[in-house]
């Protein structure tokens, strides 16, 4: 806090003795440790390689003519890097669509699932309802139920909705609906508003406050972090989603977003394997991009989940 | 939290609205704040209800009746899980899913522990941590076609890889000895990067006058390790130990995409086993009877899970 409050009031780097882990800065002027030290950083860096190689091939892969793809043993790097291939998918894919039907899903469900976490979250933190414990614990419990035993219920809800008696199988509400059911985030917003002071929301009220007012101006506003955090996961989580809109979504490919298109251009035979490759390149793009934008913003979301120790 | 201090006297305050709020009954106040509390709950209720608390309930309802999409469900007894115990792929998938869970606990779960405390000593944190967890920003998707092509028995990058050591060519994903260790290598690389975030932040809390003592106490790296890292970064380990079995135990996509339980079933998982009862033969009776089975048999795990994460804080 105080690091925030004054910046230039930063601790000399190496002068305080309690900044240590595991290994001491005395320690590592010994020889031994600092054999140790250099192994452990050739091994991470071995390592850091196997993640980077896939995706490496997976860029350049893409780039080599057909006869370059599928030689054997491979070429590392491509001989005349082209981006023939990313141009021909681009065509062949429909890109256009896949991504538009993934941005009205992403929006879709980032929209509902704001409005329903923040408004129960408000309520459980801020107005305290009678049974309101009891009803924290019922959003959050089921957060661990696993999806083997939901799967076939709610895809018979999404079928026939009881009461309502519609059917929406091959709509977006199918993703939209149930995709808002987020336990884990009332539970994160909820803790994060309790933080705000009772002081201002008490000084409201007695100024006559409504508790819409109340919500709109003075809880939300002061709680921008914890739904960036929320809205990067969901937008990150729409994009990645696979399995529920595809099953969903049987028999309408035209409302398909881009993962289960992807999956059907790739897993249905008849597309050449270098186009699949490029295809799923350029759909790579947008989540890595997002996560290097929103890194700082996705490690506070792990610090808010209060998982230390 | 409880809130100490009241705004009185701090700000200025319409004496006349006061008086109104005051004049009032204190039931007809409370049912009012209920009330709108309660408005504020509708969304959230009304969701949860039917896409959550209902299907629980239903999951169990059904497992007792028979449902396709054309007729109306008719109650069938045991029957539904008669079927599923005697299919003869019902050992096979629960062997199959035991030993991909004891093999992640293995290597998907030790092996973020071990890296997290390697990171955590050397300089680079910031890059090693975007190093490992670049795969997990990677869609599953993309992931999996891409790792389809790297075990490819032809161009594929492994058999390369062998080549160069020396060794023999693989079938990967088409042979039945293969096929689970491949798909395990391709969660672990997809997982890793998560999980050492968690660990990373939680090494942070590790207070520094513990090495210090431990150390004038003459324990070695070795020992400090064992008794004081792990010791304190014990809370996320156990949340991840049972995040790890209930997410292995539900292995679906990666079998699902890459090799629809093949070759021969040697891949099989009851999840695969569930969504073809559902999805493939319109038997959802049986598919839910199956989700029941895996349900209590997670149950352990998730009771354990809730514990840990809802009524410590409580």
């Amino acid at each position: 806090m105080a690091a925030r409050l004054f910046p230039l009031a930063r601790r000399p780097r190496g002068f305080d003795a309690t900044e240590r882990s595991l290994t001491s800065p005395l320690e590592m002027r010994r020889p031994a440790y600092r054999a140790l030290y250099w192994a452990t950083v050739t091994v991470l860096l071995l390592l850091a390689l196997t993640t980077f190689v896939p995706l490496f091939w997976l860029f350049t892969g893409a780039m080599k003519t057909t006869q370059e793809f599928f030689r054997r043993p491979p070429t590392l790097w491509p001989e005349n890097p082209s981006w023939e291939n990313y141009e021909r998918v681009w065509d062949r894919f429909n890109y256009a669509r896949y991504f538009g039907n993934t941005l009205a899903i992403a929006f879709g469900a980032w929209l509902l699932q704001m409005l329903v976490t923040t408004t129960a979250a408000f309520s459980l933190s801020k107005l305290r309802p009678a049974f309101g414990n009891l009803l924290l614990f019922l959003f959050f419990s089921t957060i661990m139920v696993p999806g083997a035993i939901l799967l076939v219920p709610r895809y018979l809800v999404v079928a026939d909705v009881p009461l309502l008696h519609v059917n929406l199988l091959q709509t977006w509400w199918a993703i939209w609906l149930p995709g808002a059911v987020n336990g884990f985030g009332i539970f994160l917003l909820k803790t994060f508003f309790d933080n705000v002071p009772a002081d201002l929301t008490d000084a409201a009220t007695i100024d006559g406050a409504s508790a819409w007012q109340l919500f709109t101006q003075i809880v939300l506003p002061l709680s921008k972090s914890a739904l960036a955090v929320l809205t990067i996961g969901t937008v990150i989580g729409s994009w990645q989603d696979f399995f529920w809109p595809f099953l969903v979504l049987t028999g309408a490919p035209e409302l398909n977003p881009i993962m289960v298109a992807l999956n059907n251009f790739g897993s249905g035979g008849g597309n050449p394997l270098n186009l699949v490759i490029a295809g799923s390149a350029i759909a790579a793009v947008p989540p890595i991009i997002l996560f290097l934008i929103f890194q700082r913003q996705i490690i506070r979301g792990i610090n808010l989940t209060g998982l230390q120790g | 939290m409880a809130t100490t201090t009241g705004p009185a006297g701090t700000i200025a305050v319409s004496a006349a609205r006061r008086d109104l709020a005051r004049r009032q009954p204190r039931w007809r106040r409370e049912l009012r704040r209920n009330a709108v509390a309660y408005l504020f709950l509708l969304p959230a209720l009304a969701l949860f209800a039917l896409f959550l608390w209902w299907p629980i309930v239903n999951a169990f309802l059904i497992s007792f009746q028979k449902v396709d999409l054309r007729n109306d469900p008719v109650w069938v007894g045991l029957d539904n899980f008669r079927t599923v115990i005697n299919d003869p792929l019902f050992f096979r998938a629960w062997r199959n899913t035991l030993l991909y869970t004891v093999l992640a606990l293995v290597f998907a779960y030790l092996v973020p522990v071990v890296l997290a405390i390697a990171i955590n000593e050397v300089r680079g944190k910031d890059f090693f941590r975007l190093a490992f967890y670049l795969p997990g920003v990677l869609p599953p998707i993309v992931a999996l076609l891409l790792w389809r092509w790297v075990f490819d028995p032809g161009p594929g990058l492994a058999n390369t890889a062998l080549g160069w050591v020396g060794l023999e060519s693989q079938a990967w994903l088409q042979s039945a000895d293969t096929v689970i260790p491949s798909i395990l290598v391709i969660t672990t690389w997809g997982g890793v990067g998560g999980a050492i975030l968690y660990y990373l932040a939680a090494l942070q809390g590790v207070p520094a006058s513990l090495y210090d003592a431990a150390e004038l106490d003459g324990a070695g790296l070795w020992r400090r390790a064992i008794d004081i890292t792990i010791p304190q970064i014990r809370g996320v380990m156990l949340l991840f130990l049972v995040g790890q079995v209930i997410a292995t135990m539900q292995l679906f996509t990666e079998v699902f995409v890459l090799t629809s339980g093949g070759p021969n079933n040697a891949s099989v998982t009851v999840m695969l086993l569930l969504y073809r009862y559902a999805f493939e033969y319109n038997e959802f009776g049986n598919a839910s009877a199956l989700g029941v089975l895996i349900f209590l048999f997670l149950s352990v795990f998730s009771v354990g899970y809730l514990r840990m994460t809802f009524f410590k804080k409580g």
